[in-house]
């Protein structure tokens, strides 16, 4: 984590550009595959996401969202099966109900539109999962780095 | 109003009486002035310490659960929409629980007075005028002017579900915009809805007084007590705060009755019905999902349908 932190600090530096750090949640089933396809298909990304595996997107509780941003995550991406697919048969549907409540209630309370991103991403689309991290990066670096509507300010009084 | 407590004793001391309940949940004159305190008649020589006013606002949903024993409960409109929540959710033995339903007309907010008179040292209410002795001053207030603003717009005033009613029914509020204070926070601009949230997150002590009021936070370990994972440090940040109270919106999402029992448990005077309310809206307009008042029904986030919209989406 240091070491990844002083490299990231450095190339900032040299190129002056903001690498956000994105929290990723990814399904076990389709996301995570999709993304492990992208990579077996090379497909070229941004190297912004932190991928979180969870069970299901119906395993995602709001507060990992709000806790990775508290925590100082620039923007969350949260993928899960297509409405249909789930390897649980509804686990996703139960998320989405979640997922539009999530969004709605963080945008009421002022946090800038694709901060937090939901996706559905399948095992077999390696290429749209590019696609949607690189959407996300784009957004999220056109917000700028996390300002602080969940960021906790002083890291010393947390204990991670 | 005097008939009504009278109604209130005489059934709770006929319960009590009859065996058919181990205790009547209801309010007693609290030890400070215009705020009833929630009460536990267990025998029929205690009834006369039950009363029912505009002070009796905590919502005793809240003590049901908590209560071992067949019990009885004094249930104003929101009251009872908690216990339909509770019963969806099967936290409540429909048999052991004998509903006493009043027809509310609303409950005092103290902070209202306060803010004119200072802290109160005594009150009385005579003919629907309250007339405070505070600190900084006396003042004399109609019951319109101290009504709590959830019951202002309250469409439930009348209980859902009941065993027996006592008084007459009250007509619900008409409201010309359903969630019009919702509706003005979301036209506003997004800095403007940040610096309001920040503002009133900032207020936040997190004394977890809202939480202890709520009828529906009965978790038995709430994501505020957790030490692991430890969601929350003991700090008082207000982006921590507004986790904290997002948080548990999100906990109440398609639960939450709006009692408003949280706000008025609030020393701190922070907002919080602002984000139960939103939550309430979406809640109906996606879902068409209004909690507590049908117990045959699920709550919004228990069920799904295939055609839930998607707009929260990436467009990707």
């Amino acid at each position: 984590m240091i070491m990844g932190e002083s490299q990231e600090n450095l190339n900032q530096s040299e190129t002056n550009v903001f690498n956000p750090k994105i929290a990723a949640f990814l399904c076990n089933w389709c996301s995570y595959a999709g993304a492990d396809l992208a990579g077996v298909g090379r497909i070229q990304y941004p190297p912004t996401i932190r991928t979180i595996r969870v069970p299901c997107s119906g395993r995602i509780n709001p507060l990992y969202i709000l806790k990775a941003m508290a925590n100082g995550a620039d923007g969350v991406l949260v993928s899960g099966c297509h409405p249909g697919d789930c390897h649980y048969i509804s686990g996703n549907y139960v998320a989405r109900r979640k997922f539009a409540l999530i969004q709605s209630l963080l945008k009421h309370v002022g946090l800038e539109e694709g901060r937090v991103n939901f996706s559905w991403v399948s095992a077999a689309e390696g290429g749209r999962f590019a696609e949607v991290v690189k959407g996300t990066t784009e957004r999220v670096a056109a917000l700028g780095p996390n300002n602080g509507v969940f960021k906790v300010a002083d890291r010393r009084a947390t204990d991670e | 109003m005097s008939n009504i407590i009278d109604d209130i004793r005489e059934t709770a001391r006929q319960l009590l009486a009859d065996g058919k309940v181990d205790v009547v949940i209801g309010y007693e004159k609290g030890s400070l002035p215009l705020k009833a305190t929630p009460c536990f008649v267990r025998s029929p020589q205690d009834i006369t310490k039950l009363i029912w006013d505009e002070t009796c606002e905590n919502n005793l949903a809240a003590y049901v659960k908590k209560t071992p024993g067949k019990k009885a409960i004094i249930a104003k409109g929101c009251d009872s929409r908690a216990l339909v929540v509770l019963l969806q959710e099967n936290q409540l033995v429909r048999e052991d629980l004998y509903i006493i339903g009043v027809s509310c007309q609303g409950v005092i907010d103290k902070k209202k007075v306060e803010a004119v008179t200072g802290e109160i040292i005594s009150a009385s209410i005579t003919d629907g005028k309250i007339s405070a002795q505070g600190m900084n001053g006396d003042k004399e207030f109609t019951f319109d002017e101290l009504k709590d603003a959830t019951c202002q717009t309250c469409r439930y005033p009348n209980p859902i579900i009941e065993d027996i009613h006592i008084g007459g029914t009250v007509d619900a509020a008409q409201q010309a915009v359903a969630f019009e204070d919702v509706i003005e926070m979301e036209n506003k601009s997004i800095q403007e809805r940040q610096v309001y949230f920040r503002e009133q997150m900032s207020k936040c002590i997190r004394c977890y007084a809202c939480r202890n009021a709520c009828p529906m936070c009965y978790c038995q370990e709430c994501f505020v007590d957790s030490n692991a994972p430890k969601w929350l440090t003991g700090g008082v940040d207000p982006a921590e705060n507004l986790m904290f109270q997002a948080g548990r919106a999100l906990h109440l999402a398609g639960r939450c009755v709006d009692c408003g029992a949280c706000s008025r448990a609030c020393p701190q005077n922070v907002d919080i019905r602002a984000l139960g309310r939103k939550l309430a809206k979406d809640c109906l307009e996606m879902y068409q999902h209004e909690s507590g008042i049908n117990v045959d029904v699920k709550p919004a986030l228990n069920e799904y349908s295939t055609e839930d919209p998607e707009a929260f989406l990436v467009k990707e």
